[in-house]
């Protein structure tokens, strides 16, 4: 697993993806923080990171979209799936990597508010809220990105399915607060619905529950890759 | 070293394999050979565990592929059919990644060293792979295998694609290799197999046609001997005149033209030699003879009368079937 994902890591930047992902990711952050907090002269971090979930569930799949589907095509997942190394630690160690550059970039762009401190009181506790938030929505959506690309040889297809899906798991959010508080479908919703438990985040508290449920979203589609894997050795 | 037993995988309703077994010994080169898309991609895929199997059992050195896979992964390894490579890397970096992936605990600099001299790749170390040409592609697939010293080798097609020279220099490489490994490699050129390869299986359609010595095999198929001539002369005089010779089956024109000379082959029936009356006979009509040689029978005509024979068999067994 640990080979997988040093390769991983590095392929990012002996290419393109790893450096046009974070060129994209920061200076869009950038002008987002920009307008968000410094033009309209407020020290609120919630509207920012709201942005930036938005945006991430756009980008996310520029650093996903290669994992499996390019193994696929250049057919050294077959390397892979006869070296010994279990499928699962496969899989981790793509989602793994992913996972990784979007932490640092995701880290990286929380830098920015420190350049606040001198002229507002920062609220830490929703800015800590918010950067965890966003992790934790990371995990989910780097993890969908990995299942959608172990279907498809071609990137472009995994991009556009993972982008369907994460709008899809932030759409039902929306559409459930437009329904009646005690109907049942918006239960059924918000069970989908990877931002409903993102607000308690961004108000600062911190919900033990929530972290489950983002790990176990994100653990079902690391499952649901390595069916994938098993059931096409059976094809 | 390898055993596989009632292997079979099905697509549907197709047999991809239908109950395909053998064994291999330890330090055995085999050659599995057949025509394309007989099955010898899905044996081999299969017997790294690639693929699953519809049912039946694959064993690497007593070790089971379905139940303990990464133990079993251990002892081989594989160079599929299109080499895995990552373009984007360095042959030195690959290779490292791979001994990283395969969890080898050999001494890495003296173990990869030793490899790149066996596949002469020494120079080329610090290139990109996609830089290199189509038959250093393949020694770095080679290569690829040759890391974590497996005990068995597989390789699927090792020459296709290569130019002449690129082709004898991987096949001197798989007899070295042969020394140390078990080795299995497919193909569907028939001189491979003659050249590096002691045993021959031979699979069509899924099923194990032939499995024997590769001397072995000429011989069990051969039931007539073949002889070569030039003759001058009319070619329909010669014609019947030679056809009248005792032991002689049948006499066929080539085709073939030396000179004012016409080539002809015959065919005998086995352990008859017809060389002293085909010259007498000449000599006797007058037809001047410039050129007689024996023709064995290859492996070329071997394999495609035993893909008949198999196909025939199951032609004639389903006419049975339908009465």
């Amino acid at each position: 697993m640990l080979a997988i994902y040093k390769r991983e890591l590095r392929a990012y930047f002996t290419g393109v993806i790893g450096y046009v992902f974070l060129v994209i990711y920061l200076a869009v952050a950038g002008v987002l923080f920009c307008y968000s907090t410094l033009f309209s002269m407020s020290a609120d971090v919630t509207s920012y990171y709201s942005l930036m979930l938005i945006f991430s569930a756009i980008v996310l799949p520029l650093l996903t979209m290669k994992s499996f589907s390019e193994e696929r095509k250049m057919k050294t997942e077959q390397l892979l799936m006869t070296s010994p190394v279990s499928i699962t630690g496969m899989v981790m160690g793509k989602f793994l990597a992913s996972y990784t550059v979007f932490a640092a970039a995701q880290l990286f762009t929380s830098l920015y508010f420190l350049f606040l401190i001198p002229y507002a009181r920062l609220q830490f506790a929703t800015l800590f809220g918010n950067m965890l938030a966003m992790l934790l929505v990371g995990l989910v959506f780097i993890a969908v990105g990995v299942f959608v690309s172990s279907l498809t040889e071609n990137q472009l297809s995994a991009a556009i399915g993972t982008i369907a899906i994460i709008l899809g798991f932030i759409g039902v959010g929306l559409l459930s607060s437009l329904l009646p508080t005690s109907y049942w479908l918006r239960y059924v919703l918000d069970t989908f619905s990877v931002l409903s438990r993102y607000q308690s985040f961004t108000n600062g508290y911190f919900e033990v529950s929530a972290v489950f449920y983002y790990l176990s979203i994100a653990a079902l589609f690391i499952y649901l890759t390595v069916r994938v894997f098993d059931r096409r050795r059976y094809n | 070293m390898i055993k596989i037993k009632n292997l079979v995988k099905r697509y549907g309703s197709n047999y991809a394999l239908d109950d395909v077994s053998f064994e291999i010994g330890e330090g055995e080169i085999v050659g599995l050979l057949g025509p394309n898309g007989a099955g010898k991609s899905t044996v081999m895929n299969i017997l790294t565990g690639y693929l699953s199997s519809t049912s039946g059992t694959v064993e690497i050195n007593g070790v089971d592929m379905l139940e303990s896979p990464i133990e079993a992964k251990k002892y081989i390894g594989f160079l599929p059919e299109q080499p895995p490579l990552y373009p984007e890397m360095k042959v030195m970096e690959y290779l490292n990644f791979v001994y990283d992936l395969k969890g080898t605990d050999l001494p890495r600099e003296e173990h990869l060293s030793e490899i790149l001299s066996v596949v002469k790749l020494s120079d080329l170390k610090h290139r990109l792979i996609k830089n290199l040409s189509k038959g250093n592609k393949q020694r770095v697939g080679i290569a690829e295998a040759l890391i974590g010293d497996p005990r068995v080798l597989v390789f699927d097609e090792p020459t296709v694609g290569l130019d002449p020279k690129q082709i004898l220099a991987v096949r001197s490489l798989l007899r070295t290799l042969a020394r140390r490994h078990t080795v299995i490699l497919s193909t569907h050129i028939l001189g491979e197999v003659q050249a590096v390869c002691e045993r021959v299986i031979i699979i069509n359609k899924g099923k194990i046609i032939a499995d024997e010595r590769t001397e072995d095999i000429v011989r069990t198929i051969e039931d007539s001997y073949r002889l070569r001539v030039k003759i001058c002369g009319s070619a329909r005089e010669v014609e019947a005149a030679l056809s009248k010779i005792n032991g002689v089956r049948g006499v066929t024109a080539t085709g073939e033209r030396d000179l004012d000379a016409y080539a002809y082959i015959i065919e005998t029936e086995s352990g008859t030699d017809v060389r002293r009356a085909v010259f007498s006979t000449c000599v006797s009509r007058g037809f001047v003879l410039i050129g007689m040689e024996n023709v064995g029978t290859d492996l070329e005509t071997v394999f495609i009368r035993l893909v008949d024979r198999s196909d025939g068999a199951r032609t004639d067994k389903k006419k049975r079937a339908k009465r």
